[in-house]
């Protein structure tokens, strides 16, 4: 196409590349997104959503054996008290990260490309929030007894302890997961509308309807709606820092060498922004593929997601870097040894370096304009963070199994229990996504509309 | 048809005029007429947000950023009284606490407040988002599932790509010929009366 020729970076605005390439018109955005919903699902939908409902299965096998004997089937022992339900929260909750970003702090940014791409990373944050929740639920060993996490008080009128930094989560990501849902519906709004409006059968014309609550599009409706979806947009972006601010005192404020450091909460949201571009990037490029939608999530889009993994990623490469430095520099002899030990003495050392290749030396190939706008290469190194964030948080929790005392030492080994709980956990998430792939407009028309420029009022008037 | 009887039944009342436009620069030049003639009960239905329709239209701000700082305020209380309540054994005014907990010799009820920022931070954002959701969703009249606009065809377009304004027979300069006069002038198509 001519216009991806064009300058992405023009100070003139209307000599930038396109965000809607190939010269479509409103008509014809609307019917690029909804042929997805509206069109039959071939065999391909059908065997994946049976893939991911087995691993959804073996998630629900998982957990019952979980409930019925105990973390005992886990590898966690003592002093690794935390294994890979903490590793795999915060894996989790960090996927997420990238769709509050784009949907928030972007539009705070006035970055128009954001629209082409939010509707999907926040969905893609509400599922990868789903999975965090089932962790810090199931791992506390007594699962009825869940409730105590809430701010209430038990038979003896004791209240949970507002200091910890446990409730602070259970605060942070239940109010993160409540806004995220939020802001993803009224986002949603005006597209359930359009999918109600162009509804054949009666089904679907009664549940869009619903979900619609009866959208008509009338200005004094925007104007209440536009306010609505900047204030949110607003509060979401504090909310999307503190959310794993907190998730990281949950290891900084415990006094242990190697977690009780100042740089844990800006590292920690780093490397979870990170690691949601990288997802998007890895779900997003086949996607688009699939479904045609090139047009409208375009190699600028692309480009911009790999700009971002490259920023944050140096940040987090900083960050280890800086980890270590401090670790020397403090003097104090337990940090030096929790960080040379990590990398060089303990037996978890070849996650270490996963951890480094993957994450600090991957994004860097992103310097390359090749390499950023190349479909293959962008997926493979995607993938890649992905497995490189899943470590770090790895390596951080297997600090524990060399603590203060040689005598307390241990090794620690993941069970089949472990694993069969996390590949259940991505079934979670893929059921999720393939629901929402065949049922809710994935790419936000209305606002992608937007930023045509057909939609200014004045277009092609001379000012 | 039994469709029919119930029809005739039902006394159809007037609602209004709506008519179509098919570019976002034509609805608005149309909206300014319909604002400059003096409608007021007029409504422009667009697929998406227009730059500078307010204006366009002649309509005051929403009041919803008020309501978003009142449910604001009202989280950052619950979150302080909550946390502060919840761990000291005496409250304010003498009140009975929730359950004193020394821990690690830290300062209990408002003396620890500072430990208790996550708690009413989160607590703030929860009610301001509510406030921003429900709000708007209220302010809006919805959910409303009927709408007189529904039985007009080419409205299904309103979300896809067609601009449309509505005046409503309730405006106190209603006239049917002066509000068709306006249509045809801006260029509307698909001008029909349409009845509640």
């Amino acid at each position: 196409m001519s216009d991806t020729a064009l300058d992405p970076f023009a100070d003139n605005p209307k000599k930038r590349t396109a965000l809607v390439q190939g010269g479509l018109n409103f008509g014809q955005v609307t019917e690029k997104v909804c042929n997805v919903i509206e069109g039959k699902f071939g065999r391909v939908w059908w065997m994946c959503l049976g893939v991911s409902l087995s691993m959804l299965g073996l998630l629900g096998i998982s957990i019952g054996y979980l409930i019925w004997e105990g973390v005992g089937i886990w590898g966690v022992n003592n002093p690794v008290g935390w294994g890979w339900a903490i590793v795999n929260f915060v894996f989790w909750v960090g996927i997420g990260h990238a769709g509050t970003l784009i949907s928030a702090i972007l539009f705070l940014l006035r970055q128009n490309w954001r629209t082409g791409v939010n509707r999907f990373a926040e969905a893609m944050t509400l599922m990868a929030v789903a999975c965090a929740g089932i962790f810090p639920g199931i791992h506390i060993g007594r699962v009825w007894a869940a409730y105590w996490m809430f701010p209430l008080p038990n038979q003896m009128g004791l209240w949970p302890n507002f200091r910890s930094p446990l409730l602070w989560d259970m605060f942070a990501v239940s109010t993160y997961a409540t806004v995220s849902l939020l802001f993803w519906y009224v986002g949603l709004i005006p597209d359930l509308a359009t999918a109600r409006d162009r509804a054949t059968s009666k089904i679907r014309k009664i549940v869009y309807g619903i979900f619609s609550l009866g959208w008509t599009g009338a200005n004094r409706h925007w104007q209440s709606y536009e306010r609505a979806y900047a204030t949110l947009a607003a509060l979401a972006t504090p909310l999307v820092l503190s959310v794993h601010t907190i998730v990281s005192f949950d290891f900084a404020v415990a006094n242990l060498p190697g977690w009780h450091t100042t740089i844990f909460p800006p590292y920690f949201v780093a490397g979870a922004v990170f690691s949601g571009f990288a997802m998007v990037i890895s779900l997003l490029v086949p996607i688009r593929k699939i479904f045609g939608l090139e047009e409208i999530i375009t190699m600028r889009h692309l480009e911009n997601m790999n700009k971002i993994i490259l920023a944050t990623g140096t940040m987090v490469g900083y960050a280890y870097g800086m980890e270590f430095f401090i670790a020397w520099y403090s003097g104090v002899e337990l940090e030096t040894f929790a960080f040379v030990n990590r990398a060089f003495g303990s037996p978890f050392g070849w996650a270490y370096w996963i951890m480094v290749a993957c994450n600090v030396i991957t994004p860097q190939l992103f310097w390359f304009k090749k390499i950023r706008t190349s479909i293959t290469m962008m997926f493979i190194l995607s993938i890649f963070v992905n497995i490189g964030m899943w470590f770090e948080r790895f390596v951080i929790t297997m600090t524990l199994h060399r603590d203060f005392m040689p005598s307390s030492w241990a090794e620690y080994h993941p069970t089949f229990w472990d694993v069969s709980t996390f590949i259940g956990s991505w079934g979670l998430f893929l059921t999720l996504l393939l629901l929402f792939i065949r049922f809710v407009p994935m790419i936000a028309i209305a606002e992608v509309k937007i930023v045509m420029p057909e939609s200014d009022p004045h277009h092609g008037e001379e000012h | 048809m039994a469709h029919e009887k119930v029809k005739k039944v039902v006394e159809e009342k007037p609602y209004g005029i709506v008519g179509q436009y098919s570019t976002p620069k034509d609805v608005y030049h149309a909206a300014e007429n319909f604002r400059d003639a003096g409608f007021k009960n007029f409504e422009v239905y667009t697929p998406f947000p227009i730059h500078g329709m307010d204006q366009a239209m002649g309509i005051k701000p929403t009041k919803l950023p008020w309501i978003i700082l009142l449910c604001g305020i009202t989280g950052l209380t619950i979150g302080i009284c909550l946390s502060t309540w919840a761990s000291s054994e005496t409250w304010l005014f003498g009140i009975e606490g929730g359950y004193k907990m020394i821990i690690s010799g830290k300062p209990d009820g408002f003396d620890g407040i500072y430990e208790f920022i996550p708690v009413i931070f989160e607590t703030t954002i929860l009610l301001s988002a509510f406030g921003a959701v429900f709000g708007m969703i209220a302010l809006n009249g919805l959910p409303k599932l009927y709408n007189p606009l529904f039985k007009h065809d080419p409205f299904v377009k309103v979300t896809d790509d067609g601009f449309f304004i509505a005046v409503e027979c309730k405006d106190p300069l209603y006239d049917d010929k002066k509000v068709k006069e306006i249509f045809e002038k801006s260029g509307g198509t698909n001008v029909t009366e349409i009845t509640d």
